[in-house]
């Protein structure tokens, strides 16, 4: 259809209405600043009210805390990214009894299955936060497949607070998105949810019903 | 001169008529958009930021309309570099055979949808349906129209003309094992099931694009369900559709666009998910699809901005604020426009994608009072462009490029312009004409021809006993 494209692209050369761009002023986007302690507690505001459960822990005891969750909610088992480097550090202390980790080491085609049906939760890391609305920034991969954040009924999520930003606008910039972007990123504010039926929220709709961050206080 | 006989037209006032009388209609409606205005409000308690977002994002929108072939070239480059491939398509049937060929070309048989406007303006899954493959919504709101062959009646919230217990007895007639429940979180679950497994069969996945970036090639989508994650990220083919409007030049350009965009549509500061696409899957990867496929689409945008006011409609970023605040829309709902976009910005879409003459009375069908022009986030100037179209609809003007331009003409409204220019034009029979109706206009009957389309909803305007320049003429100016 290269046809098309000619005759598109022409057309709007045709046009020909060109002149001075408009100027643009982002100072409303620069006005959000707190302190880290400010951005740690207004991510979380943000993300619990809608929904986000949060477990607090601190750099050493943060793989521990993960346990905890999973064997007080009785999970058969936990998909990680064993190349990650939250997920090696998960790994390197797991008990080998009561919730199973289970890598995510393959391709999704081997058991895809198993991922849909089999799986109770996915842990991750986060790559940031944002402070002003709340919510975590993703950058999945090798390491991490994209599916892990998506498909588990519950996402656990692991961020430090020294990543959290003010904004959107200021983690686009600290993260160098705006240049080269991963094939794929994400901002997750909570879980899943649709008010579709009588502008009622539901969570839990197509991803994860439940959204757990592991917020780990490294400020001090 | 055209004299265009309106039988075989959808008439808006028809369709907008039948649609007043329904009570439960009307009051699905107004909870709603009650909701949703009070929710935006609630999200810019400061006017001095909202103007200073919207002047941005109007700067930004503006921006990258003037550089748009530019922009379309580049994003189309990186893309192209990153492994998306890209497509364009002059028309929605050129778009749809695309589409049929990129899954064809792959074996697949089933499609899995996210939510896409423009996949509804190529009526893509009556299209799919009858080349046999199966197009499946999976947008909650989509999921639920479809199980009844509907439209959406909302561009942001598609179901939204319906309440829960139309939905749950819908879902216990349509949906295999289901009970009957008027429980929104059962009825959600339910949903999950059946779309779960649809995600996990499906050959590909379609999806829209809420903004696409030049500078990296990226495609942004917006979302609050997860579906738009799934069918772009479970199925080993995506393809995503988009119009020819939507590139913007730097990633930077569409932070301040998504803030406004979610804040206006559902009164949220953020969606759930961001979801920013820009490549297939990796060699080194273990998800995601295998190929993504681009397909750009025309028709009749670039007839658009060809135009310099007609451009602005280009704009839109599909937020649903104008409709939400129109007292039209509020009272009549989506599907009375029998449009694939309702509401303000669908009067203003609608005739110039499908001629002006073609839908006449849609743009007839507005006050003008504004309230979708204040609350766009991209200061769209709706109400004028209305009036613009107006003009457009009756007159064929040199110079304008505006779909079936002066097809919109009525033989009555003709025959009446044409009795009035005639009596202007003849003095003494203006004065003869104005000496009868001041002083006969009153016996009027108000159920006269012409006259009682005024008069059904309104009283009947009594003339002055004396016009103006006959009490000029015998009581004299008195000039201060
Ligand atoms: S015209 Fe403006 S208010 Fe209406 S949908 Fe588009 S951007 Fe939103």
């Amino acid at each position: 259809m290269s046809d098309a494209r000619t005759a598109i692209l022409g057309r709007l050369r045709a046009s020909g209405e060109t002149g001075p761009l408009p100027s643009l002023d982002t100072a409303v986007l620069e006005r959000r600043q707190w302190s880290a302690t400010e951005r740690m507690v207004r991510l979380r505001k943000g993300m619990e009210a809608v929904h986000t459960e949060f477990l607090e822990a601190s750099p050493a005891n943060w793989p521990a805390v993960v346990r905890a969750f999973c064997d007080r909610e009785g999970l058969n088992n936990l998909l990680y990214g064993p190349t990650s480097e939250a997920g090696a550090a998960l790994a390197a202390t797991w008990a080998a009894s009561g919730t199973q980790l289970m890598p995510y080491d393959r391709p999704v085609e081997a058991f895809k299955q198993e991922l849909f049906t089999g799986v109770d939760a996915g842990f991750t890391g986060t790559v940031g936060g944002v402070a002003e609305t709340g919510g975590l920034l993703l950058m999945p991969g090798s390491a991490e497949p994209r599916l892990m954040s998506l498909v588990p009924p519950i996402h656990i999520a692991l961020l430090r607070a020294s990543t959290i930003q003010d904004s959107f606008w200021s983690a686009v910039k600290v993260l160098g998105w705006g240049r080269s972007l991963p094939p794929n990123a994400l901002l997750i504010s909570g879980p899943s949810k649709t008010a579709d039926i009588e502008q009622t929220l539901a969570y839990g709709v197509h991803g994860p019903k439940r959204l757990i961050v592991v917020l780990v206080d490294d400020l001090a | 001169m055209h004299a265009k006989s309106s039988e075989h037209e959808i008439l808006f006032r028809d369709s907008a008529s039948k649609a007043l009388l329904d009570p439960q209609l009307r009051a699905n409606f107004r909870r709603a958009m009650d909701g949703l205005i009070t929710k935006r409000r609630n999200q810019f308690p400061d006017p001095g930021d909202l103007q200073d977002l919207r002047h941005l994002s109007t700067a930004i929108r503006s921006r990258s309309l003037l550089a748009l072939p530019e922009l379309l070239e580049q994003f189309e480059a990186n893309c192209t570099k990153n492994g998306i491939q890209v497509h364009w398509a002059e028309t929605c049937e050129q778009a749809n055979e695309l589409i049929l060929g990129i899954m064809q070309a792959r074996g697949a048989k089933t499609l899995v949808k996210g939510k896409s406007m423009v996949s509804e303006e190529m009526h893509l899954n009556a299209y799919l349906e009858a080349h046999g493959i199966e197009a499946l919504e999976s947008d909650l709101g989509e999921y639920i129209i479809q199980l009844d062959g509907e439209t959406p009646s909302h561009i942001i919230m598609p179901a939204i003309h319906k309440n829960k217990d139309q939905i749950a007895r819908q879902f216990s007639q349509k949906i295999k094992d289901a009970k009957y429940t008027e429980d929104v979180d059962e009825l959600t679950a339910m949903a999950r099931r059946v779309l779960r497994q649809k995600f996990l069969d499906a050959d590909a996945g379609l999806s829209g694009v809420n903004f696409a970036v030049a500078e990296t090639g990226t495609l942004c989508l917006v979302e609050n369900e997860g579906n738009g994650r799934m069918s772009t990220h479970v199925p080993p083919l995506h393809i995503a559709v988009m119009g020819l409007e939507k590139v913007v030049a730097r990633l930077e350009d569409v932070v301040p666009l998504y803030a406004i965009l979610t804040r206006s549509a559902t009164g949220q500061a953020v969606s759930t998910y961001f979801n920013l696409i820009t490549a297939p899957r990796g060699t080194d990867e273990k998800d995601g699809p295998q190929e993504v496929h681009l397909v750009i689409l025309d028709n009749g945008r670039s007839r658009m901005y060809a135009d310099p006011q007609l451009r602005a409609t280009l704009r839109c970023i599909r937020c649903g604020a104008c409709m939400n605040h129109c007292p039209v829309y509020t009272r009549i709902g989506g599907h009375a426009y029998e449009a694939v976009y309702p509401g303000p910005i669908g009067k203003i879409l609608t005739p110039q994608m499908e001629g002006v003459g073609v839908r006449h009375d849609l743009i007839h069908g507005s006050s003008l009072c504004g309230a979708c022009a204040e609350v766009c986030p991209v200061e769209i100037p709706i109400p004028e462009i209305l009036v613009r179209l107006r003009r457009e609809a009756t007159h064929e003007d040199v110079g304008s490029d505006v779909l079936g331009k002066g097809t919109g003409r009525t033989a009555t409204e003709d025959w009446a312009w044409r009795i009035w220019a005639g009596v202007l034009k003849r003095p003494a029979l203006y004065r003869v004409a104005t000496w009868f109706a001041t002083r006969f206009g009153k016996a009027l009957p108000a159920g006269a021809p012409l006259i009682k389309h005024w008069t059904r909803t309104r009283t009947k305007p009594v003339p002055a006993r004396r016009s103006l320049s006959e009490r000029m003429r015998t009581e004299g100016a008195n000039h201060v």
